[in-house]
């Protein structure tokens, strides 16, 4: 129920939708709920809407601390 | 070559990179067979959301740390909290002339005192899933005669998307949309069970999509008012992990805290456009709960302002007492007291196929899961 998932902004549509691509399905979503985002973004859908922005930089972040801490070479 | 950028994404790699996976999970069960001499028990930690508890059976994490971990689940299933009189009501809306009954998905199997939507929906009634509560608003739209009612539940990840799609029926003047709210609230009914004195947890997995929404700092009075160690995460195999890792390092020093484990996603204050919205429609009301009965402040209704769009105050019903079904234990599953293995129905007389309580109905209900992914031979 409170599933999500990422997905990819490939298209801007208008103000409030876009097109995202997620594991290579192509959707509409709603983002009258959060910021402005750009094309190779990628937001969180929820029931049809982006509900956030995902922070790469932070994903990054995360992995490669885990990489260092567990020394495991980069896949 | 071109660069692909999907290919080169950091996202994927949550899911996918197996020799990290492998070695947080040994440290951590080197860390919790620690834990266990020196507490002489195994660890009890409640992963609140009903995304987890799939999440965590799925990726084998369950299983992997079943001799250290007993893992409880939480209230964080909707379907499975929401009240049988709820269900009843909606199963009651369902048989009034002209009106459509909408909902997601998992709603229309859950067995009522008399029946469910699924054979209210074969006995002619006219009940629809819809993925977003957008597509509820388009029906009324599209079919001015018929009155469309959307089922609301969900916790405070989806009461946003609700509030929008409220705002575009206001906006497109649509007299004939309706909600019926049983949206609820994660942090009172957290706080409750934190109260029991029965339930003895060690710390709490907390639900990374309603985090997104809320802010982590939402969930402080975990720490707060009860000193105990919890982890917002997020649902791929490397956030369970590091999750329980977080929680392993506050054990070991001896801290409680909130730990954001889910940066890419929640941030300290959450999405606060998505919750202004909320609260221009909706305010906080005593609601019931499966198995917990009323809860003060636990649910959100609509404000009187907008009553118009009120399923409740619109389509006045007046239900015979709502009953339970016999034997079922879902209340006791959902407050983390009982596993789904303790129900006698549990795969005998209750199974995805003819479920007897909604546990078993929800994809992420506790006992759908457990019957899914951890039943074992002999
Ligand atoms: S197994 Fe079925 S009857 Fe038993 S608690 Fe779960 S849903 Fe209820």
């Amino acid at each position: 129920m409170c599933l999500a998932v990422p997905a990819k902004v490939v298209r801007i549509l208008n103000d409030f939708t876009v097109e995202v691509e997620t594991f290579g399905n192509r959707a509409r979503v709603n983002t009258s709920l959060i910021d402005q985002v750009k094309l190779d973004d990628y937001v969180l859908v929820h029931a049809g809407f982006a509900i956030e922005i995902v922070d790469q930089d932070s994903a990054q972040e995360s992995l490669a601390l885990w990489r260092e801490i567990y020394a495991v070479q980069s896949s | 070559m071109p660069f692909n950028r999907a290919e080169h994404s950091p996202l994927p790699r949550f899911n996918d990179d197996l020799a990290l996976g492998r070695a947080m999970l040994a440290q951590i069960k080197e860390e919790l067979a620690a834990w266990q001499r020196a507490h002489g028990r195994k660890l009890t930690l409640m992963e609140v959301c009903g995304t987890h508890t799939v999440a965590l059976s799925r990726s084998g994490i369950r299983d992997a740390l079943r001799s250290w971990v007993d893992f409880r689940s939480g209230p964080g299933c909707p379907v499975c909290v929401t009240d049988q009189a709820d269900i009843d009501a909606m199963l009651e809306l369902a048989t009034l002339p002209g009106l459509t009954v909408t909902t997601f998905g998992d709603m229309v199997r859950v067995p009522g005192s008399r029946g469910d939507l699924a054979h209210a929906k074969a006995a002619g009634a006219d009940v629809r899933i819809v993925y977003s509560p957008l597509e509820a608003v388009n029906f009324a739209k599209t079919e001015p005669q018929r009155q469309i009612v959307f089922m609301g539940i969900g916790f405070e990840t989806t009461v946003p998307t609700i509030a929008a799609a409220l705002r575009s029926a206001i906006e497109e003047g649509l007299e004939n949309f309706s909600v019926y709210s049983v949206h609820k609230l994660t942090a009172p009914v957290i706080r409750q069970l934190l109260q029991d004195p029965e339930l003895k947890l060690d710390g709490l997995i907390l639900p990374g999509h309603v985090a997104a929404i809320t802010g982590r700092r939402y969930f402080g009075f975990v720490a707060s008012d009860f000193s105990l160690p919890s982890a917002v995460t997020g649902f791929a195999e490397l956030d369970l992990l590091s999750g329980i890792r977080d929680l392993l390092t506050q054990y070991h020093d001896a801290s409680a805290r909130v730990s954001n484990c889910y940066p890419r996603i929640v941030r300290e204050e959450g999405n606060r456009k998505a919750w202004e919205l909320v609260d221009r429609y909706f305010r906080q009301g005593d609601v019931r709960w499966r198995g917990l009965g009323p809860l003060p402040g636990s649910g959100l209704v609509l404000r009187p302002e907008y009553r118009q769009f009120d399923a409740r105050q619109r389509f006045p019903l007046n239900l015979p007492p709502s009953h339970l079904p016999a034997g079922c234990l879902c209340g006791e599953v959902l407050k983390g007291k009982a596993l789904p293995f303790n129900c006698r129905h549990f795969a005998k007389s209750c199974t995805p196929v003819h479920p007897v309580g909604p546990c078993m109905v929800s994809g992420e209900g506790t006992c759908a899961t457990y019957y899914k992914y951890e039943r074992r031979e002999g």
